[in-house]
C-alpha cells in the first residue's frame, strides 16, 4: 500500500530527467532518499501486515482455549504451536536418511569388466629348482638297488623291516594276482569288498589287540579321512607343530578349532589343556582330541605317550594316533607305540597307520574300538567314494604280518643298525642327529643353519648329490611343499633298514663324513 | 534328466516320512533307556564320538535297508570282478547289525563293478608282465615319488599317459581320490574362484573344500547357467573386498557316474575360453571307455585337447588297476612335481599295479600286435547301446547318453531299493544300488556298468532277470513297447 502522495512523485521523476549536473545529482539524492522511504513505507506495511495476521490467528487459536486447562496447566495459543513444532522435529529425526538408489550393473558394463579381467597363469614361472628330477631306479627299492646302471645302497627307502624282495611276500602276491588281477574295479559299497581285504582287516585286528580294523587305499588318505569323519566345525583338537601333511590336510578339512602346542614338548600340551579346560564350560557338547604322530617324519622324535595318556584322562580327551612310522618297529614285537610305554591299547581311542613302509606294501588302516570302526565305514569319504585297496597289496599286508608275528627277531636287527649309524655318525662335522635313538628315521639337521630355508635346502640336497654320484649311496635331505605348514628344521634323512649290512651302514657314515667335511 | 511324477514323488516322500518318524520314535526310546541306565565312569566327562543327529541316518535308515539275510551294500566276493563272480553268502544273527561270512558262494552275473574294457581278471596280455614286474621291483617302493620311489616304469607310464591322452606331459598318483584331493590346493589358493559341477564327485568337492579358494556351483551341465555364474563372479569380484579373482578354474567331469550322462563339454569349453576361465576335466569314468579308441570324451565330442587345460583321469575303471593321472602342459606339471603334497610324501604307486596300467593302455592302442583293444571298445559301445535300448523298450525309467557305459535305472521308493537288489541276486545277478547321500532323497536308483566281456548270453539273461524283477517291484514308470514280430506278423498278413 504504497501512500498516495508519493505515487505522483515515482510517475513525475520520469519528467526531470533533462535536468543540469547538478540538478541530476540533487534528482538522484532525492531518488535515493525516496527509495529509502519506500522501502521504509514497505517494512512498515509488511510488519503491520504480519501482526494483524498474529493477532488474528491467536485470537483464533485462543477462543476455544479461553478456558482451557490442561493437566493443571493453561493452555495459551503459542503451547500449540510449540507442540506442533515438537511433532515436525520428531517426524524428521524418525524419518530415514537419504540414501541414492542402488543401480545394478548393466550387461555393457559386466562385458566390459569380463574384457578387462586378466586372470593368473595356471602356474608361477618355473625356476631352476622346479626343473630337478629325482634319480631313477631301475630295480627294487631294497636296501641295494640300481640307479643309472650303478648299483647303489639305498638309505631312502621306509624299508623297516627288510621286506622288499621278501620270497614269501611275492609268492603270495603272485597267487593273489592270479586269481583276483590287479584292481579291484569299484569300491568298498559296489563289489569292491573282496575276502582278501576282510582277512587283512581282521588280520590286523588281531595283531593289534583290538575289536576290528578299517582299510584304506592309500598310506597318506587314511589320516585325512579319518580326522573329518570325527571332527566336525566346533570341535576342540591340539595338535602337534610337527605333523605331517596328511595331518594338516585333514585338520583343515574338518574345519574344527585346531591348538597347536610345541613340537614334543609335554610341558606346551599341558598348558595349552589347562588353558583350553578353563576356557570352555560346555564340555559335554564338544568333543576333544590331541592328535600326534608316533613317530614324526619331520623330525623322528617319538612321542611320549605315557605323559600323553595321562593328561588325556585329567582333561578327558581323546587321543588320535597316527603310526604310519613306527606300525611294525616300534615295541618288542612291533605293535607300536603303546607297546612301546606299556600303554593298553584301550586306552588309545584311534590309531591310524598307512602300509607303505615296515609292511612293505601300500594302503593303510584305521583301528580302535567296535563303534570307531563301524562309524566310518559310512561316513569316511576316503573310504566310500573311492576304489577298495588292490587285492594283492592286501594279501602282502596278510603276509607281512605274518612274517612279523613269527620273526621278531628282525627288529633287533633293525635296532642294532640303528645303533651302528649313531656311532658312526656321532663325529660328522656340521650336521647332528636331532631324531630319537629308537627311530629308524635317522634324521641329521644342519649345526649352523644359514637362516633361510631355501639356502639351506639348497645346501643339503648337494650334499645328497654328491653322496649318490661319488660314493654311490642314495639318501635324501627334507622335502617340503609350499602348502605344508610344518617349520621344523630341514635335513637328511637317513631311512634304515634290518636288511642293511654291517659294510652298508659303515659305508654310508663314510660317505656323510667325507661330504659333509668338504661342504660344511 | 530326471522327470518326477508327482504321485511317485509323493509316495516316496511319505515312504521316506515315515522311515524318519519311526527312527525318532525308537531314538526317543534309546534315550529314556539310556537316561535309566547310569553310564560309566570311563565315559564321563566325554561327549560321544559319533553325535546324534550324524548317526541317525545310519542308525535308523541305512540299516532298515539292510534289514535282510541279503543286504545290499558292501556285499563281499571271492573271486576277480570279471563278468561273472562269486558273491559270498552272509548271515546274520542280530537283525543286520553285524554280518558274518559263510564259505559257500553264489555265482552271479556281475553287472555292478567298474570294469569296461574287461581288464579285471587276469589278461593273457597283461598278468605275465605284471607278474614279472612284481618279482623285479616288489609291491611297493616305501618311498615318495621326488625321494626314491621313482622307478623307469613310472617314468614310462607317464610318458604313455600323456601320448594316450594328448597332452605334452602326464603325472602319477597311486589313488585316484587323493589326485583330486591334493592337486586342486596346488593349483590355486586364497583369492581363486573354483565353480564346479553341481553333481561333481565327493573327492572335487574334498580338494575344492581343502585348498583355501572361493567355491560357486552351477546347474548340472548347463553351459548357460555357467556363463550366467561367470559373469557374475568376474563382475563382483571377491566377496567383501570385491578385488578380482587371481584365477577361475570350471571343474567338469567326463561321465557323471550317477546319471550316465556326457558332459556337454565343447559349449563349456566355449563358454570358458570367452571368460577366461582354466577348464579341468575330470575323465575318471570315460578314458578308455568312450572314443572310437578309448581317447575318452574330448575324441567322442570333438574337442581339441590343448581347449582344456588339465585332464585328470584314474586307472581303476578302464585299465583294471589302481591310482590317477594328470595331464597338462609340460610346465604346469614340473609346478605340481615341486609343490603337489602327494607326489611328495605319499607313497608312490606300486610298481606291478604301474605295469597293469602300461600293458592295457598297450593293448588299447593295439601296439602289443593284436586287434584286441579295438574289438574291446567296438564291444563295450555296442553292449552299452543294446542294453540301454533294450531297458527303455520295456519300460524302465534308464538315465543316461547312448555311447555311455553306465546306465541308472530309477527306483525312488526307499522299500524297492533292498527289494529290487535281493530279488536280482536270489536270481544270480548282482546289481549296484544307490540311495541318499550319494544321489538326492527321492531319486534312488539301481546302477548298471556294462563291460565289453560280457556276452551276448550274459546281457540277454540280465534283461530277463531286471525285467522280471522289475515287475514284481514295479518300477516300470512307462509303457513297453510292443514287441517287433508282432508287427511284422500283421505286415505279412
Amino acid at each position: 500500500m504504497i501512500p498516495s502522495h508519493l505515487k505522483s512523485s515515482v510517475g513525475d521523476s520520469k519528467e526531470d530527467a533533462g535536468f543540469s549536473a547538478f540538478g541530476l545529482g540533487l534528482e538522484l539524492e532525492r531518488r535515493g532518499a525516496l527509495e529509502s522511504l519506500k522501502v521504509e513505507v514497505m517494512a512498515s506495511a509488511i510488519v503491520n501486515a504480519t501482526t494483524a495476521v498474529v493477532e488474528w490467528a491467536s485470537m483464533a487459536f485462543d477462543a476455544p482455549f479461553a478456558d482451557a486447562v490442561v493437566f493443571g496447566v493453561h493452555v495459551d495459543g503459542h503451547l500449540v504451536v510449540e507442540v506442533l513444532l515438537i511433532a515436525v522435529i520428531l517426524f524428521q529425526l524418525t524419518r530415514k536418511s537419504y540414501k541414492p538408489p542402488k543401480k545394478p550393473l548393466s550387461e555393457k558394463e559386466i562385458d566390459d569388466l569380463c574384457e578387462e579381467w586378466v586372470p593368473e597363469p595356471l602356474h608361477p614361472p618355473i625356476t631352476e629348482e622346479m626343473k630337478v628330477e629325482p634319480p631313477t631306479l631301475e630295480s627294487a627299492a631294497g636296501p641295494h638297488t640300481v640307479i643309472d646302471g650303478k648299483e647303489v645302497v639305498n638309505f631312502a627307502s621306509s624299508n623297516y623291516l627288510g621286506l622288499i624282495g621278501n620270497e614269501t611276500i611275492i609268492d603270495s602276491c603272485v597267487a593273489s594276482l592270479e586269481k583276483y588281477g590287479v584292481g579291484s574295479c569299484g569300491p568298498r559299497g559296489f563289489y569292491g569288498t573282496i575276502d582278501v581285504h576282510l582277512d587283512c582287516e581282521k588280520r590286523i585286528a588281531k595283531f593289534m589287540g583290538t575289536p576290528d580294523s578299517i582299510l584304506y587305499s592309500y598310506g597318506i588318505s587314511t589320516i585325512f579321512s579319518v580326522i573329518p569323519a570325527f571332527c566336525k566345525k566346533g570341535d576342540i583338537i591340539v595338535v602337534d607343530e610337527g605333523v605331517h601333511w596328511g595331518v594338516q590336510n585333514g585338520l583343515y578339512l574338518s574345519r574344527s578349532n585346531v591348538v597347536y602346542f610345541k613340537h614334543n614338548d609335554m610341558a606346551s600340551l599341558e598348558s595349552t589343556l589347562e588353558k583350553l579346560a578353563h576356557g570352555n564350560k560346555q564340555a559335554e557338547k564338544v568333543r576333544r582330541y590331541i592328535v600326534v604322530e608316533a613317530l614324526y617324519q619331520n623330525s623322528g622324535q617319538i612321542a611320549p605317550l605315557n605323559d600323553i595318556v595321562r593328561l588325556k584322562e585329567k582333561y578327558r580327551f581323546r587321543i588320535i594316533l597316527e603310526e604310519s612310522h613306527s606300525f611294525g618297529v616300534l615295541g618288542n614285537t612291533g605293535r607300536g607305540l603303546a607297546e612301546l610305554y606299556g600303554v593298553p591299547i584301550e586306552k588309545i581311542d584311534i590309531i591310524t597307520a598307512g602300509m607303505g613302509n615296515a609292511l612293505a606294501t601300500d594302503g593303510g588302516f584305521c583301528t580302535g574300538n567296535a563303534r570307531v570302526v563301524d562309524h566310518q565305514r559310512l561316513s569316511s569319504s576316503g573310504y566310500v567314494f573311492s576304489a577298495s585297496l588292490p587285492p594283492y597289496l592286501a594279501s602282502a599286508a596278510v603276509a607281512a604280518v605274518n612274517y612279523l608275528e613269527d620273526n621278531p627277531s628282525v627288529l633287533m636287527t633293525l635296532r642294532r643298525n640303528i645303533h651302528l649309524l649313531w656311532e658312526g655318525l656321532s663325529d660328522v662335522p656340521g650336521l647332528m642327529i636331532v631324531s630319537d635313538p629308537l627311530s629308524p628315521i635317522v634324521f641329521l639337521k644342519l649345526k649352523n643353519s644359514t637362516g633361510s630355508l631355501k639356502n639351506d635346502l639348497e645346501l643339503l640336497n648337494k650334499i645328497a648329490e654328491r653322496v649318490l654320484k661319488e660314493d654311490s649311496v642314495f639318501i635324501v635331505s627334507t622335502k617340503r611343499s609350499v602348502l605344508d605348514k610344518c617349520r621344523l628344521p630341514v635335513g637328511i634323512r637317513v631311512f634304515v633298514s634290518a636288511g642293511h649290512t654291517e659294510s652298508d651302514i659303515k659305508k654310508v657314515s663314510e660317505s656323510l663324513r667325507r661330504v659333509a667335511t668338504e661342504n660344511l | 534328466m530326471v522327470r518326477l511324477p508327482y504321485l511317485i514323488a509323493l509316495s516316496t516322500l511319505f515312504s521316506y516320512g515315515l522311515l524318519f518318524a519311526f527312527g525318532q520314535m525308537r531314538d526317543f526310546f534309546r534315550k529314556l533307556i539310556d537316561w535309566s541306565k547310569s553310564t560309566s565312569e570311563d565315559l564321563k566327562g566325554y561327549a560321544p564320538i559319533c553325535l546324534g543327529l550324524e548317526d541317525f541316518y545310519t542308525r535308523r535308515l541305512y540299516l532298515r535297508i539292510q534289514a535282510c539275510p541279503i543286504d545290499c551294500f558292501s556285499r563281499p566276493i571271492a573271486s576277480a570282478p570279471d563278468a561273472w563272480f562269486d558273491v559270498v553268502e552272509r548271515y546274520s544273527n542280530d537283525n543286520n547289525k553285524t554280518l558274518h561270512r559263510t564259505s559257500n558262494t553264489t555265482k552271479c552275473l556281475n553287472l555292478g563293478s567298474y570294469n569296461y574294457l574287461g581288464f579285471a581278471a587276469a589278461d593273457e596280455y597283461c598278468t605275465p608282465r605284471v607278474i614279472e614286474s612284481l618279482k623285479k621291483y616288489s609291491p611297493s617302493t616305501c618311498s615318495a615319488r621326488i625321494d626314491g620311489g621313482t622307478t623307469n616304469l613310472h617314468t614310462e607310464l607317464e610318458e604313455l599317459v600323456a601320448r594316450f591322452v594328448g597332452k605334452p606331459d602326464a603325472i602319477l598318483f597311486g589313488m585316484g581320490y587323493v589326485t583330486n584331493s591334493a592337486i586342486i590346493p596346488a593349483l590355486l589358493g586364497n583369492g581363486g574362484l573354483i565353480i564346479s559341477d553341481s553333481l561333481n564327485h565327493n573327492s572335487i568337492v574334498n580338494g575344492a573344500r581343502g585348498s583355501s579358494a572361493s567355491v560357486r556351483v552351477f546347474q548340472h551341465n548347463s553351459p548357460s547357467h555357467l556363463e550366467e555364474v561367470l559373469r557374475e563372479q568376474i563382475a563382483e569380484g571377491q566377496p567383501r573386498t570385491h578385488r578380482p579373482w587371481k584365477k577361475i578354474i570350471v571343474i567338469v567331469e567326463g561321465i557323471y557316474s550317477m546319471e550316465g550322462e556326457l558332459c556337454k563339454l565343447p559349449e563349456i569349453i566355449a563358454v570358458c575360453k570367452k571368460y577366461k576361465a582354466y577348464t579341468y576335466l575330470d575323465e575318471a569314468h570315460s578314458i578308455g571307455a568312450v572314443g572310437k579308441s578309448g581317447r575318452g570324451v574330448c575324441e567322442l565330442l570333438g574337442v581339441d585337447t590343448d581347449d582344456v587345460d588339465i585332464m585328470m583321469g584314474t586307472f581303476t575303471k578302464s585299465f583294471g588297476s589302481c591310482g590317477g593321472y594328470i595331464a597338462a602342459s609340460k610346465e604346469i606339471i614340473q609346478y605340481l612335481k615341486h609343490t603337489c603334497a602327494a607326489h611328495l610324501y605319499a607313497t608312490s604307486m606300486s610298481p606291478p599295479a604301474v605295469q597293469q596300467v602300461i600293458s592295457a593302455i598297450k593293448v588299447i592302442l593295439g601296439e602289443d600286435g593284436s586287434s584286441r583293444g579295438a574289438q574291446k571298445l567296438a564291444r563295450v559301445r555296442e553292449n552299452s547301446n543294446f542294453f540301454r535300448s533294450e531297458l527303455q523298450k520295456m519300460g524302465f525309467e534308464v538315465l543316461g547318453d547312448n555311447d555311455s557305459p553306465v546306465m541308472p535305472i530309477m527306483l525312488y521308493n526307499p522299500a524297492k531299493i533292498p527289494a529290487f537288489s535281493r530279488e536280482c541276486l536270489r536270481q544270480e545277478v548282482a546289481v549296484v544300488t544307490v540311495a541318499f547321500p550319494a544321489t538326492p532323497l527321492l531319486l534312488a536308483r539301481a546302477r548298471i556298468c556294462i563291460s565289453s566281456s560280457h556276452s551276448r548270453e550274459d546281457l540277454m539273461k540280465g534283461l530277463e532277470v531286471i525285467s522280471n524283477v522289475g515287475d514284481l517291484v514295479g518300477i516300470k514308470y512307462f509303457p513297453a513297447e510292443p514287441p517287433k514280430c508282432v508287427e511284422q506278423d500283421e505286415k505279412v498278413l
